[in-house]
Order: structure tokens, then C-alpha cells, then sequence
């Protein structure tokens, strides 16, 4: 049974990983001081027969000591915070090489553009396809999040990304597998009867499994929408990936 | 004096009472009844939620079978008793609606903040007593417009109790159109009420408090119901225009959060946030007065650093104007703005660990009384570190990243809302139940209910931490239909026994509380000997409260005076015996 975080899949997942090891270890911490210490004194000072509590009001020092050694905690968890959080999401720190793919998504369904041969989107190269979505291990991607209805929620947990799909909005996230295999993409916003079902696969390839598929594909993007199936059942795809 | 007469003028004396009946227990501005009115009514509401949220954890633990006693739902919820997507959703967003707008808020400021306030400021009764009972009346229409949807065409609100545009905006999204805007209405009705509340018990605590009463002997309960009345009277105001807006798109055409006339779905987000986040701190403030007060009473001990509790009050309140985009890092907001949030919301963390320092130290060589109330104390307490500690993860915004929209945060609101508000609530009631009732409630039953729920409460959420690490989406119908959730089923299915497990271990409550209601043995005057000035008058007091004004001349936290012949040191007692020797 799977109950802890999945393998990460991608560049900057270890760094999110390690930030939420350390908050646990802090927390963790402050958690067993704090219960150990109700504990303690649940036991120690209990009501005895000639027992008087102490007639204390507080104590200054005590007061600055556990009001500052929380906020110098937190302090230093925003400034690493920061760090990740700037490399994942700030536009202006977007990998310059990464591969574009268009992702359109409505109620219940997730399209995908992948770029042809040429590498650039809105050509005749270009491959659609719905629920799935294939990339190349190791390689730059940013994906182009629009919404024809409501707020979706484009995430796939072993990349350790999420971002919602606002209607009226182009958001661009970008990621870079560093894992092949097959992952989950689920929307993780509420967007109606359908949501339950809102699911996606992500194929992440080796360069060589990639070209093979890309070949398969052929045709024009206009005519690819309906093939599914089909061609993943003679390709040989690799499941190494941790989320299952 | 007769009712007519206003029952609520300067001359208001305790004693005498010749209000018609339906004055007296019904129409009633006497802020006594209306606190116990609001205890009925939040009561039912909390149940009605429960029994919602067991639907949705048979749904879960065991999806896709008939819920036992499901066949009595009509087709268009559950056919044959298993639940429909559709349901699923409006069973979620009612849930959160419920228990949110409905039980927990009146629950701790519609009970306590209008029994307690006057009674032990010393005042006669609240500055505008005709403003409270509508506040109270108005929740009736509010809570029953928000069930009514249930029964109309499309089924309740389906769209989450934060009812993001634009999937709330069109029946075209959910196919909920009635059910949305009942929504809508009751929650404005339940604006209204919310404000009149508030600004009563602003003018209330400024005005009316008894002489000697400085504000620096209030007790922690009024000061923590002071800042919450002021908070709501800040926030509600933005969520009731922001839902006003929501009305207007539905019903009159406009595109407020609509991108397709030029809208923003975004705007919603930050309407709903900067009323949604001092909302929690409303759901909890409250929780953290009661407790201070059970705390130092059955520590017989004054409350350590009551000074800096204050301020910590203060310091929560003002920050929760500011934090309300940690709701939003993944939303599609500029992601400096995200970095902003994570620092203001980390700050939280230093008024809150103050709080939870304090309370450990006024334990600390204490006497400790465990009794019901204390018991109900301690695990708000332990709880709410849980809840407290849970929340640094979702406001490092990488880490967020990935537990946003998951199990986890669901662990964590319930570890604040029901280990940390309810726990409090639990103890308020059974601390206050002998003033509003004049009897006792029975102590041995009070322990099992409290036991049983504290180690079912853990069970039922603590496992939810382990989901939304695994990725587990909340809000979900069926997590089975996912390759990646679905191993995790087990923990599904052991956290739904242990909630309807939970759900039992509240039968000893009502029992309980209906037997003392009605069988409990006579209470004393002042059962757990405390120093508040609602523990000098009969239980339950008088219209008008106290026949003299009562005089205050110390804190209410006096416990263990030294030289002192009782370990408690009553508010307006005129000098302590040591004094006298001067």
C-alpha cells in the first residue's frame, strides 16, 4: 500500500521534496517538544491533595525567547521557500530552450498539441491528441494552459506540479521529466459532475522511443484527434516511472 | 415593567418577569435566550453536516455501493442508494456550507459571544437587544433557504463551499441553477445576521462594561469575541458583495467573474479569500478565548502572559487581512505576489506559538483539575498544534505546489475547525451548561464523549495527512478511477470506518445533554469555582441579569492567591484579605 509522497519525476521536484522534508523534521519537532511537554506537565502537576499552584502572571524573557525563535524559523523557511518557488513559477526564470505544447482543456477532457519534427506549435507537424500526452525524458517542456469553461487544475503529482487552468487566461508552467514512464495528470480543481474523471496519462520517453512514436504518427495533426489507443498498444512503453 | 415598556431600557433590573411567553422564549431579546436559541439551532446544523459528511465518506471508503438507508433518496441524488456524481458534489459543497456558515460560526459567536458577553462584563444585557434577535431570526430563513436546495429542480449549490466563478456562475457548468442561487441568498441573508451580531457585540464590550471592568480584566473569551465581532464586521461585508456580484451574473446577465464579457474569475478568488481567511480566524479566535478560560480555571492558576494573549488576539486578527492569497499560489496569480503571501503567511506562526506557549505555561506548576471542560481544553490544545503545525507546509509555496487542492488540506482545516474550534465548543457547553440550564450535565458520560471522540477524531483525520501526500485530490467521487490513488483505497476505507465510528461517539453528548436538560441534579452556584462575574448570579440568571450593578476590582484570572483561604479570588470581591491589612 502507497502512502507517502510518489517518486519524483522531474528537475525541480527533489528541490520541493527537500523543503517539505525539512518543515517536517522542524515541525516534527516542535510537535514532539510541545505534546511531550503537555504530557509532562499533565502528570507532574496534576491536582493533589495540598497542592497550591504557583500564583505566577508570565515572564517577560520566556515571552521574547518563544516569540523570536518562531519567527527566525519561519523567516528561514520563507527564504528557502522563495528560492524553488521562483525556479518553478517565475516567467522570467522559464528555461529559454523548452519545447512548447499546447494545452487546451473543458469539461472533462484535456487536449494536448505536441509539436511535430519542427518543434514549433500552430504547424502542420503538429500532433493532437486527447488524455495523453507524450515527452521526451530529460528535455525543457512548456505547457500553454488555457480553459474553454471553468477553472481546471493541470497536476501531475510525480513532477510535483500544479497549476490551475484559468478560462481567459494563457498561464505557461514549464517542467523537465528526468524519469521515462507512464505518470498521472488529474485535475485537481472541482469543475463539475465530471471531475472525478478528468484524467490524463503522460508518456515520458527515451529520445529513441520518442522518434519512433513520432514517426508512427504521420499525418497532419488535423487528422490525428481520433487515434488513441491504437498506436500506444504496438509501442513499446516503458513503466518505470514510481507512481505506480 | 411589562414587555411592551422596553423590556431592555436603562432601568433594567433583574427579578420580576411578566413577559408574555412568546416574548419570553420565542421573540426574546434577552441575550440569554438567544445565546441558548442559537445553541439549538447551530446544534441541529452541526448534526445535519455530520450526517452529510458521513454520505460522503460511505462514497468514498466504499464507492459505488448503496448507502445503508440510501433507497429512501430520491432518484436524482442516489438511485438505489448509491450516490450520483452530482450529489457527491452538492453533499461536499453543502458540508463545508453547513458547517461552516451554520454550526461552528454561531456555534462559538452566536452562542457564546451573546450568553457570555453581557454576564460577564456586568452588563444588563446587550447595547441593542432588538438587533440580536433578528440576528438570530434571520439564520432560520438563511439555513433553511440553503437546505430548500436540496429539493428544487438541479439539486443543491454543487460547486464547493468556496463557489469558484465561473463554475458557480452558470447552470451550463453543473446544471445546478435554483440550488445556486438559494445558496447565494441564504448566505446574504446569513451576512446580515453575522453583521447585527457583530456590531452588537462591539457596542456591547465598549459601552457596557460594568465600573472597575478596565479592558485589561476582561477575560480572554470577551477579548477574543471583541476582535472576531470586529473581524467579522470587516470581512462579511466583502463576501456578501462578492456573492451579490455572483447573484447578478446568474440572474441579470453581467460578467463580473465571466472572462467571456470581460470578466475575471480570478476577482472571485480574491473577494472570497479576503473574507475567507479572517472567516477561519473567526472559526477560531472565539475557540481560543473559551479555552484560555478553562485553562487557567482548571489549572487554578492566573493565565501566564495575559498581556501578550491579548495582543497575540490582536496580532492573528490583523495578520488574517493579509494572508488571503495563500489560498491562491496555484491559481494563476502573479507569482511574486505568491512570495509576499508565503512571508505574511508565515508570520501567523508567531501569535499562534505565542498563544500555545502561554497556555503550556499557565499549566505549568499548576494544580491541574481534570474535569470535562479541562479535558475538552487539553485536546483543543494538543489539537491545535497538529492544525497549526500542519499549516507551515501549505504556506511554503513549493511544498503547497504540491499538497494544494489535496486530502491534506482537509486534514488540516479539520484539524483546526473540529480538533481545534469544536474541542472548544465541546468545552464551552459543558462549562456553561450549568449557568444556562441551572443543572448539572453528568460527568462520567462527558468523559466518555470526550475520550471516544478524541481518539476517533485522530483516526478519522489523521490519515488524511497521508492521502494528500499521496496525491489525493479532494472533492474527488471516486478516487478508485485513478491508477495512482488507487492503492491507497485501504486508507480510505480505514478512515471512513473510523468517521462513522467518530459520529457515534457523539450519542453520549446528546444523551447527555438532553438528560441534564431536563434530569440533571440542581447545580451550584458556582460549580467550578471561578472568578467571573456570571458565576455571582443565579444559574440561570435573571432577566436583567444582576439586581446591583456588580463592581470590578481585579483580572478574572485571580487563581492560587497567596494568603488567600480559597484558591480562587472572585472579580467583585472588594479587597483581598491580605489588602486588608494595609
Amino acid at each position: 500500500m502507497h502512502w507517502w509522497i510518489p517518486t519524483n519525476a522531474s528537475s525541480y521536484g527533489g528541490d520541493v521534496d527537500r523543503i517539505f522534508y525539512i518543515i517536517l523534521y522542524i515541525t516534527g519537532f516542535v510537535f514532539l517538544v510541545v505534546e511531550g511537554g503537555l504530557l509532562v506537565f499533565l502528570v507532574r502537576y496534576r491536582r493533589r491533595e495540598g497542592r497550591t499552584a504557583a500564583y505566577i502572571h508570565g515572564n517577560n524573557t520566556a515571552e521574547i525567547i518563544w516569540t523570536t525563535i518562531p519567527a527566525v524559523i519561519v523567516v528561514m523557511l520563507a527564504l528557502l521557500s522563495q528560492k524553488v518557488w521562483s525556479t518553478v513559477k517565475d516567467p522570467a526564470h522559464f528555461p529559454a530552450d523548452a519545447i512548447p505544447i499546447g494545452v487546451h482543456v473543458k469539461q472533462f477532457e484535456w487536449q494536448f498539441t505536441m509539436p511535430g519534427p519542427d518543434g514549433k506549435l500552430g504547424t502542420d507537424d503538429d500532433i493532437f491528441r486527447k488524455n495523453e500526452l507524450h515527452l521526451v525524458v530529460g528535455r525543457n517542456y512548456a505547457v500553454q494552459l488555457t480553459s474553454q469553461d471553468v477553472i481546471h487544475s493541470f497536476f501531475i503529482p510525480a513532477f510535483r506540479l500544479k497549476q490551475d487552468v484559468v478560462p481567459g487566461m494563457t498561464i505557461v508552467a514549464w517542467f523537465r521529466p528526468i524519469l521515462t514512464g507512464a505518470f498521472d495528470l488529474a485535475c485537481a480543481q472541482l469543475c463539475g459532475v465530471g471531475h472525478y474523471r478528468m484524467q490524463a496519462t503522460v508518456y515520458v520517453h527515451s529520445a529513441e522511443d520518442f522518434a519512433r512514436w513520432q514517426t508512427a504518427q504521420g499525418a497532419p495533426a488535423t487528422a490525428a484527434p481520433v487515434a488513441t489507443d491504437t498506436t500506444m498498444g504496438s509501442m513499446a512503453m516503458p513503466h518505470s516511472g514510481g507512481t505506480r | 415593567m411589562t414587555a411592551a415598556a422596553a423590556p431592555h431600557d436603562a432601568g433594567l433590573h433583574a427579578g420580576h418577569d411578566d413577559r408574555p411567553w412568546l416574548r419570553r422564549y420565542v421573540f426574546s431579546t434577552d441575550h440569554k435566550t438567544i445565546g441558548i436559541q442559537f445553541l439549538f439551532l447551530s446544534l441541529t446544523f452541526l448534526l445535519l453536516g455530520g450526517l452529510m459528511a458521513m454520505v460522503i465518506r460511505w462514497q468514498l471508503g466504499f464507492p459505488g455501493t448503496p448507502v445503508p438507508g440510501g433507497s429512501i433518496l430520491p432518484d436524482a441524488m442516489a438511485p438505489g442508494g448509491v450516490i450520483r456524481p452530482s450529489f457527491y458534489n452538492a453533499l461536499v459543497t453543502m458540508h463545508g456550507t453547513f458547517m461552516i456558515f451554520f454550526a461552528v460560526m454561531p456555534l462559538l459567536t452566536g452562542v457564546f459571544a451573546n450568553y457570555l458577553i453581557p454576564l460577564k462584563i456586568g452588563a444588563p444585557d446587550m447595547a441593542f437587544p432588538r438587533l440580536n434577535m433578528w440576528s438570530f431570526w434571520l439564520m432560520i430563513p438563511a439555513g433553511t433557504l440553503a437546505l430548500a436546495g436540496f429539493f428544487v429542480e438541479g439539486g443543491s449549490a454543487a460547486s464547493g463551499w468556496t463557489a469558484y466563478a465561473p463554475l458557480s456562475n452558470s447552470p451550463l457548468y453543473t446544471g445546478v441553477s435554483a440550488g445556486q442561487i438559494l445558496w447565494c441568498v441564504a448566505i446574504i441573508i446569513f451576512g446580515a445576521s453575522s453583521l447585527l451580531g457583530s456590531v452588537n457585540y462591539i457596542a456591547t464590550v465598549v459601552n457596557l462594561r460594568a465600573p472597575g471592568m478596565t479592558w485589561m480584566r476582561l477575560p480572554l473569551s470577551v477579548w477574543a469575541l471583541f476582535i472576531t465581532a470586529i473581524l467579522a464586521l470587516l470581512a462579511v461585508p466583502i463576501l456578501a458583495g462578492a456573492i451579490i456580484m455572483l447573484l447578478f451574473d446568474q440572474v441579470l446577465g453581467t460578467h463580473f467573474y465571466l472572462p467571456t464579457g470581460g470578466g475575471q474569475p480570478l476577482l472571485w478568488q480574491h473577494l472570497f479569500w479576503f473574507f475567507g481567511h479572517p472567516e477561519v480566524y473567526i472559526l477560531i479566535l472565539p475557540a481560543m478565548g473559551i479555552v484560555s478560560d478553562v485553562i487557567a480555571n482548571g489549572s487554578r492558576k492566573p493565565i501566564f502572559g495575559y498581556t501578550s494573549m491579548v495582543f497575540a488576539i490582536g496580532g492573528i486578527a490583523g495578520l488574517g487581512f493579509m494572508v488571503w492569497g495563500h489560498h491562491m499560489f496555484v491559481s494563476g496569480m502573479n507569482p511574486t505576489l505568491g512570495t509576499s503571501f508565503m512571508a505574511s503567511t508565515m508570520l501567523i506562526a508567531v501569535p499562534t506559538s505565542i498563544k500555545v506557549f502561554n497556555w503550556l505555561g499557565t499549566m505549568w506548576r499548576g494544580n491541574i483539575h481534570f474535569h470535562v471542560p479541562m479535558l475538552n481544553a487539553i485536546g483543543f490544545l494538543s489539537m491545535f498544534v497538529i492544525g497549526g503545525l500542519s499549516g507551515i507546509f501549505m504556506a511554503a509555496t513549493p511544498v503547497d505546489m504540491y499538497i494544494h487542492d489535496t486530502y491534506f488540506i482537509v486534514a488540516h482545516i479539520h484539524y483546526v475547525l473540529f480538533g481545534g474550534s469544536l474541542f472548544a465548543a465541546f468545552a464551552g457547553i459543558y462549562y456553561w451548561f450549568p449557568k444556562m440550564f441551572g443543572r448539572e450535565m453528568h460527568d462520567g458520560l462527558g468523559r466518555w464523549h470526550f475520550g471516544l471522540t478524541f481518539v476517533f477524531y485522530n483516526l478519522t483525520f489523521f490519515p488524511m495527512h497521508l492521502l494528500g501526500l499521496g496525491g489525493h485530490m479532494r472533492r474527488l467521487y471516486d478516487p478508485t478511477q485513478y491508477p495512482f490513488l488507487a492503492p491507497m483505497q485501504p486508507i480510505n476505507v480505514f478512515v471512513s470506518v473510523s468517521a462513522f465510528l467518530l459520529m457515534a461517539a457523539q450519542l453520549p453528548f446528546v444523551w447527555n445533554f438532553f438528560w441534564s436538560l431536563f434530569r440533571g441534579p440542581k447545580a451550584p452556584l458556582n460549580p467550578w469555582r471561578d472568578n467571573s462575574l456570571e458565576w455571582t448570579v443565579p444559574s440561570p440568571p435573571p432577566h436583567g441579569n444582576f439586581v446591583e450593578t456588580p463592581t470590578v476590582y481585579r483580572g478574572p484570572y485571580e487563581y492560587s492567591v497567596p494568603g488567600e483561604p480559597e484558591d480562587f479570588l472572585p472579580q467583585d470581591r472588594p479587597a483581598p484579605a491580605r489588602q486588608e491589612a494595609h
